[in-house]
């Protein structure tokens, strides 16, 4: 169980974490939710003790991460897959880690084995690709066969066989009674995983909810129709009181999840349709929504980059 | 800021958190674990093959070479104020610049790779990492040196045998247990700039500046009003109180007999303890 009590962290004038209060149950794997910049390899970072929060406090089951005398049996974690020397063999790198605890040496080969490295346990780290490399950082969470677990965007680079393996694992983990914490900034691969979402956004709570709820409360269902006779279609709905939304594309979208009433209003009233169907809102709409205010680093979709004149950018700085 | 903090949530009752319990023995971990693991580390980068391996080369192959030129020019009797072992002094002064090397490379490699984040999560106490980097450090820095100096002052002495004075067992404690700790004390500096300064290049560079500056800057003073300074710049440079290691001059300034010793070991303890703040102090 890992305990956020109003924690905040401020880099100079930046606030990257703000005031965040949340608890990480065991038993299930919790989402930790939000866009780049968020903030969650910052939250994560104080809760192993290395970034010191500039107020409140983060607790693993009651204790500071200093307080635990083999933080390696106790809590696993990922952060950056690249924060190996590069120089070492997997072997060497995992061994040192596990001389630091205490850990059986024969830890080492079996760890390798289930992330599937032991054919390259002798070869350099620096070789490696960007999937072995995340599958070896996953191998040092794992040395110590921790209660919790903590992963900062394990997929990145994974490829698709990858992807599966960690989902089963995290799965896995969590059904074993282990609190499993894992980041990511895709929330349809959270949908496939998290039993719990925390959602963040420059580095404010935004939702705290389990992921029923959030799938409920935001996978917003509506029909589309499409039809010749728009108008007519329009003032048969609105007179059987189903509010009706028109898009840009001239589809209509009618809202609940039921299409056969609209069907069968359009033949009582013979209107011919040319598409009747169930839309579902995705959940990454949703998401994006939720943290559509705190989205720091936006790419300009809607509008190509126009060369600005020189000098234009000057009179706001200043 | 506030000191307000916010309330817990509550803890499950008893005090004991559900969960998986590990089938792994819990382990107290010690010092003992942390030099085990930085002793694994130490010896399975191939920088440290590297720089222990010109180091060796340039004490040994310098000091034979200053050995054979001397024994073959001069004359019996030109040289028979000095000992041989003073010849050990250059091999050790470039050599120095490898333990330098390595003893930046084992703090603040770690934080050019980002590995120091993985060695503080597996090791919360950060003064024990340090103690343990230091610890490992010194031991392989001093047993080489002191291995290489040894070999080289053994080889000088039998081959200037007649033609220079034998030293005294005085002059051969300071010329190689001597000189090794004092080498090994600068590498173990080094290690707690490179700590400080978290970039390899940095420190190596502040190291070697502060190993040759003093005696460059001193070359440049002609003014006789920093007579004064120019001397003391001169005396107190590194390489001089290395040479201290070789004579037996007790001058009338500057530092003599053992005292280059006492000097870097009480600049590496303040260095020590500020390094170990700010390491307290600053996120990893
Ligand atoms: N050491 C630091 N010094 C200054 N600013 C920092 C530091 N570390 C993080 N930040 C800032 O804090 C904010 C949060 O960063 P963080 O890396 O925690 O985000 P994130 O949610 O992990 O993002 P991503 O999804 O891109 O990994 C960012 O704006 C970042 O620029
Ligand atoms: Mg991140």
């Amino acid at each position: 169980m890992i305990e956020l009590a109003g924690l905040t962290k401020r880099y100079g004038d930046k606030t990257a974490v703000d005031d965040l209060t949340f608890t990480v149950r065991p038993g299930i794997v919790t989402g930790f939710l939000g866009p780049n910049g968020a903030g969650k390899s910052t939250t994560m970072r104080m809760i192993l003790g290395l970034d010191h929060p500039t107020a409140g406090r983060v607790r693993i089951d009651g204790k500071r991460y200093e307080q635990l005398k083999d933080p390696l049996t106790y809590i696993g974690a990922l952060l950056d897959a690249k924060a190996v020397h590069g120089g070492r063999s997997a072997f060497n790198h995992l061994l040192c880690l596990a001389q630091s605890n205490g850990i059986p040496r024969a830890r080492v080969a079996e760890v390798l084995d289930t992330v599937g490295l032991t054919a390259v346990a002798r070869k350099k780290a620096k070789g490696f690709s960007l999937g072995m490399g995340q599958r070896l950082g996953i191998a040092g969470a794992l040395l110590g066969d921790p209660r919790i677990l903590m992963f900062d965007e394990p997929v990145n680079g994974l490829d698709p066989e990858g992807i599966h393996w960690i989902r089963t694992l995290m799965k896995t983990l969590a059904a074993q009674g282990r609190t499993v914490f894992v980041s990511s900034h895709l929330m349809s691969e959270m949908a496939l995983t998290a039993d719990h979402l925390v959602v963040i956004g420059q580095g404010r709570l935004l939702a705290d909810t389990s992921m029923a709820d959030f799938i409920r409360t935001n996978s917003r269902s509506y029909v589309r129709v499409r039809s010749p006779q728009r108008e007519r279609l329009l003032d048969v709905l609105h007179g059987a009181g189903i509010t009706v939304v028109e898009t840009g594309t001239g589809a209509l979208e009618a809202e609940g999840g039921k299409a056969e009433p609209i069907g069968e209003l359009a033949a009582q009233n013979g209107i011919v349709l040319h598409e009747l169907s169930i839309q579902q809102a995705s959940l990454e709409e949703a998401f994006m929504q939720l943290t559509a205010e705190s989205v720091e680093y936006h790419a300009h979709t809607d509008s190509p980059p126009v060369p600005q004149a020189w000098g234009t950018g000057w009179d706001k700085g200043a | 800021m506030s000191t307000h903090q916010p309330p817990l949530p509550q803890a499950a009752p008893g005090g004991s958190y559900p969960g998986y319990i590990s089938p792994i023995p819990v382990v107290r971990t010690h010092l003992g674990h942390a030099i085990a693991s930085e002793w694994t580390k130490i010896r399975s980068v191939r920088s440290t093959m590297w720089t222990l391996g010109v180091f060796v080369l340039l004490v040994v192959g310098i000091g034979l070479l200053a050995g054979a030129l001397v024994s073959n020019s001069s004359s019996s009797g030109d040289l028979s104020g000095a000992s041989a072992l003073s010849l050990g002094f250059f091999g050790l002064l470039l050599g120095s610049m490898c333990i330098i090397t390595l003893g930046v490379l084992t703090t603040a490699s770690e934080y050019g790779t980002g590995m120091i984040r993985t060695t503080m999560v597996a090791c919360p106490s950060r003064a024990r990492v340090l103690v343990a980097k230091a610890i490992v450090f010194f031991s392989v820095a001093f047993v080489i040196t002191l291995a290489a100096s040894a070999f080289v002052a053994m080889t000088q002495v039998s081959m200037l045998d007649g033609v220079t004075r034998t030293p005294t067992s005085g002059e051969w404690l300071k010329g190689t247990v001597g000189v090794s700790l004092y080498i090994a004390l600068l590498g173990l500096l080094s290690l707690i700039i490179g700590s400080v300064i978290r970039h390899s290049a940095g420190a190596v560079t502040i190291m070697i500046g502060a190993v040759l500056a003093p005696l460059v800057i001193a070359l440049f003073m002609f003014s006789s009003s920093l007579e004064k300074v120019r001397t003391a710049l001169f005396e107190y440079s590194i390489p001089n109180q290395l040479s201290v290691f070789y004579s037996n001059s007790l001058g009338d300034s500057g530092p003599s007999g053992w005292d280059p010793l006492w000097i870097i070991l009480g600049v590496t303890a303040v260095a020590f303890a500020g390094a170990y703040a700010l390491l307290e102090k600053r996120d990893v």
